[in-house]
């Protein structure tokens, strides 16, 4: 068995009364794809939230690459390598695509704190954000102001921001929330390809895309894990089937 | 489209700004010839009046337009750094050598102990976090009894630059002023075009993005307080030296007011806007004041005029002059 | 300090707080339901204050001139709503503070204009017109403490429609969550309309409360409009009762502070270094305690809003 990159132990996080993580146990190993489903409310982007820093757990720790990060920042975490996209597509819609991206690599590119240099002119970074998005297919969009895009090059955009920071784990939510058919399936390969390079922890609806990327599946439900395996034992799980809502799909997709 | 576009990510005519700022400065340096024939004194001296508020402006540009931190306290700074200049002098030091680097201490730590507390907060608690530091500021200013408490400080003799007596002459202020805002102009492009500058603007944008890409946006933000209080002060060490007196009305939340709705006259987070919106609203103030003594009751709805009906402010209406983008 | 003159204080006290309340609900439902900075509340404040002088003049009467100015103020604040703000309510926060400046410039000119630089007074009313014993040897006028009652009363009457009505449902209900109120197909509008005019009534009614205590001058609504921000942001954006409370304890805070920082400094340093630092410390004291607030609990005392 490979290497664990992210580990979660008793996860919890409450919103007053309403629990929202539940004690949650989760590992993410090298070069896989570990999916996280479950029903709509059961708290996965709450997750996600709380692995990347945006939100605070109550109780619990999370370990990445064996270094305790349940302190740090939100900053502090995608210096460490967590790297992460949005579900509500979170981009900077004022810039360019090619600048959006070549933010992200400026992250790894030593100091922020540079005053006089244009940073657009800076052809290291220029270079590192339009291989980004040659690798999500977006490489010709890269003068284009951001805002101006289509729903689904955003999302890719998504994509790019998040590989562009060299990141040493992906946390991926929903990357094809709201996508056409299409597109959902160019995004799965493209992912397919990137697996090899990051550990990804995944949220998707999508459960064709899930079925086809993931190693492993967490079912979360009311957030707790209900069922934890490979694509088959989850789907042939009772629990799972029976607590999940989207029976159909686990169905629909074997 | 590119209306609300980042004016820095879209150049569709990046010679524009540059021809409409050449000819401003031009202005500006042919003002004391002009005045040679024209009047006098008192049109130099509106000139150094709106070209440190420029100064000031465009400070409060970075952080406002660029930032996204609306300061309704960035005039305390300016009264921190003519202070600074206005106590020293009356102290018996008058080289600007020792001054600039006390005025830049002060509001830099100022800055930085005041920034880290406001930066706490966002929006309108921002807002009002900054007046209370500011109301702070000029209160605290108006108790120093020994300089002059509320009255103001009058200054007796003006500061000696590098042991001349460049800075007491009018011409000297002049070109002192016209380089500093000049400098002020270049630096504030340079810094919004920068690394530091591109994380700044992102962070106005989608702040929870950048924090994702790594990036400590408290940081960032800190230090364009940091930068744009510095800035301020050193606007406020020069109205010391042209005005020869100093009171805490410099820091009251009228002229941090004032400020912000010259930024937003002339057009948030552009090349020119600052400059543009100073310079207006002190030159509207001149020639409407000269042509009555009412001239409030054409400037109040001037403004609201402007306000419902030139998006982008004054930059933006000339570009909308020069044809659609 | 004697405790009588503590007690002129408080009452003192108490009665800047009134009136800032008066001024502040009004700006807190404004900024709080339609999230609208309207710096030209304060205008509004000093307007009810004129048009008490005006119509004093005319009617020789405090009360008549108290009663006419009230639909008048109103209708001044609709006049406003209908030919500036309500072309700012979807816009930034910083195109309705250039408008609303542009408002207030135009409005204290208007007011020297017509009525010149001069402050001018209005006398209470006559039978009002008297101070009583406080205690042993002390006179307060009697009209201060109408005032404080008049605020009082107002503020239960507006305690009353906010929790009693359903206009007042409403308004609960856009403070705490605009969407929601356009979602149950209310005309958000007319909504507004009803909140500013009123608004601009109360401010109105403070002004020409104030009229016979302050001195009536163009731009005296200025610096009250500053601290009426300070009471909402301390009582919580759309919160009557936050308002309520932060007016009363800025008032009082504000009062107090003048004499007794300066006494208390005095036990701790020589009386003139006490003298020069005491005020500038008790004008700051609203302030600090407004930046303490935001520091440990942003959304105010009170918040209207749910926090998300």
């Amino acid at each position: 068995m490979s290497e664990v990159v992210l580990e979660l132990k008793g996860l919890s996080k409450a919103f007053g009364a309403l629990v929202v993580t539940d004690r949650v146990d989760l590992d993410l190993r090298r070069g896989e794809c570990h999916a996280l489903i479950g029903p709509n409310g059961a708290g996965k982007s709450t997750l996600i939230h709380q692995i990347s820093g945006l939100l605070k757990p109550d109780a619990g720790r999370i370990a990445f690459e064996g270094r305790d990060v349940t302190g740090l920042s939100q900053a502090e975490r995608a210096v460490a390598g967590l790297g992460r996209s949005f579900q509500i597509t979170s981009i900077l819609p004022e810039f360019t695509v090619l600048d959006n991206v070549a933010l992200a690599a400026q992250m790894r590119a030593g100091s922020s704190m540079r005053f006089f240099a244009r940073a657009d002119r800076e052809e290291p970074l220029n270079r590192a954000a339009q291989e980004a998005l040659n690798r999500v297919g977006l490489g010709d969009r890269a003068g284009i102001v951001a805002g101006e895009l289509a729903y689904g090059e955003k999302r890719l955009v998504e994509l790019a921001i998040a590989i562009a920071g060299k990141p040493r784990a992906l946390l991926l939510d929903e990357p094809m929330a709201g996508m056409g058919r299409a597109e959902s399936e160019s995004l799965t390969e493209t992912l397919l390809e990137l697996k090899a390079q990051y550990p990804m922890l995944l949220i998707e609806h999508d459960m064709e895309a899930v079925f086809r990327l993931a190693d492993r599946v967490s079912v979360l439900v009311a957030g707790a894990i209900v069922a934890s395996g490979t694509p088959d034992e989850v789907r042939a799980d009772p629990k799972a089937r029976a607590a999940y809502l989207g029976d159909d799909h686990i169905e629909g997709a074997a | 489209m590119t209306s609300q576009a980042d004016p820095q990510a879209t150049t569709a005519s990046p010679r524009a700004p540059l021809v409409i700022a050449g000819l401003l400065f031009a202005v500006l340096a042919a003002i004391p010839l002009l005045s040679e024939l024209w009047g006098g004194a008192w049109l130099t001296s509106l000139a150094v009046r709106a070209m440190i508020l420029a100064i000031v402006a465009i400070s409060l540009d970075l952080l406002m337009g660029h930032g996204g931190m609306v300061s309704f306290g960035h005039s305390a700074f300016v009264a921190i750094g003519a202070y600074a200049c206005g106590i020293m002098l009356t102290e018996g030091v008058y080289e600007m050598a020792l001054i600039l680097p006390v005025a830049i201490a002060a509001a830099g730590l100022f800055a930085l102990a005041s920034g880290a507390i406001c930066l706490r907060t966002s929006g309108v608690s921002f807002i009002m976090i900054t007046l209370a530091f500011g109301q702070m500021v000029y209160f605290a200013l108006g108790s120093l009894a020994q300089y002059g408490a509320d009255d103001g400080l009058t200054l007796w003799s003006g500061p000696d630059f590098l042991g001349t007596r460049w800075l007491n002459s009018d011409m000297g202020v002049y070109i002192t002023v016209f380089a500093v805002l000049l400098g002020t102009w270049a630096l504030v492009h340079r810094i919004v075009q920068s690394r530091f500058g591109r994380v700044l603007r992102a962070a106005r944008q989608n702040p929870t993005r950048v924090a994702s890409m790594g990036y400590s946006v408290f940081r960032y933000r800190l230090t364009a307080y940091v930068i744009a209080g510095i800035i301020a002060a050193i606007a406020g060490v020069l109205w010391a030296t042209h005005a020869a007196f100093v009171s805490p009305s410099l820091g009251a939340w009228q002229r941090s007011g004032d400020l912000i709705v010259m930024v937003v006259l002339g057009g948030m987070a552009t090349r020119n806007g600052a400059l543009v919106g100073a310079l207006f609203f002190i030159l509207i103030e001149e020639t409407l004041s000269a042509i009555t003594h009412d001239w409030r009751l054409i400037f109040g709805p001037l403004l609201v005029l402007i306000a419902l009906y030139a998006r982008g402010g004054l930059v933006g209406l000339l570009d909308r002059i020069r044809g659609p983008a | 300090m004697s405790t009588t003159l503590i007690l002129i204080q408080i009452l003192n006290g108490l009665q800047l707080g009134v009136i800032l309340f008066l001024i502040a609900a009004g700006l807190t439902l404004v900024f709080g339901v339609m999230g609208f900075i309207n710096l030209a509340h304060g205008v509004q404040y000093m307007l009810g204050a004129y048009l008490a002088v005006a119509l004093y003049g005319l009617t020789g009467s405090f009360l008549a001139a108290l009663v006419l100015a009230l639909p008048l103020a109103l209708l001044l604040g609709l006049v406003l709503e209908f030919l500036v703000f309500r072309h700012l309510y979807d816009r930034d926060h910083l195109s309705q503070v250039l408008a609303t400046f542009g408002v207030i410039l135009f409005l204290n000119q208007l007011m020297k204009v017509i009525f010149g630089p001069a402050s001018l007074s209005v006398p209470p009313p006559a039978f009002l017109d008297f101070s009583f014993t406080l205690v042993d040897g002390l006179l307060y006028p009697a009209y201060r403490v109408a005032l404080i009652v008049a605020g009082l009363l107002v503020a239960v009457g507006l305690w009353l429609v906010i929790t009693r009505t359903r206009v007042g449902m409403l308004i609960r209900a856009g403070a705490t969550n605009p969407d929601m109120v356009s979602a149950l197909g209310v005309n958000v509008r007319r909504l507004f309309l009803v909140v500013f005019g009123f608004g601009a009534m109360l401010a109105g009614f403070a002004g020409v409360m104030a009229a016979p205590i302050f001195s009536v001058e163009p731009g005296m609504g200025d610096n009250l409009l500053i601290v009426a921000f300070v009471v909402i942001i301390i009582g919580g954006a759309g919160s009557i009762r936050g308002a309520f409370v932060a007016a009363l304890l800025v008032g009082l805070v504000d009062t107090l502070g003048r004499t007794l920082v300066t006494d208390g400094l005095r036990l701790i340093m020589d009386p003139s270094s006490a003298n020069q630092i005491g005020p500038a410390i008790a004008s700051m004291l609203i302030y600090v305690l407004m930046a303490l607030v935001l520091f440990w609990r942003p959304e105010g005392l009170f918040a209207a809003k749910v926090s998300r």
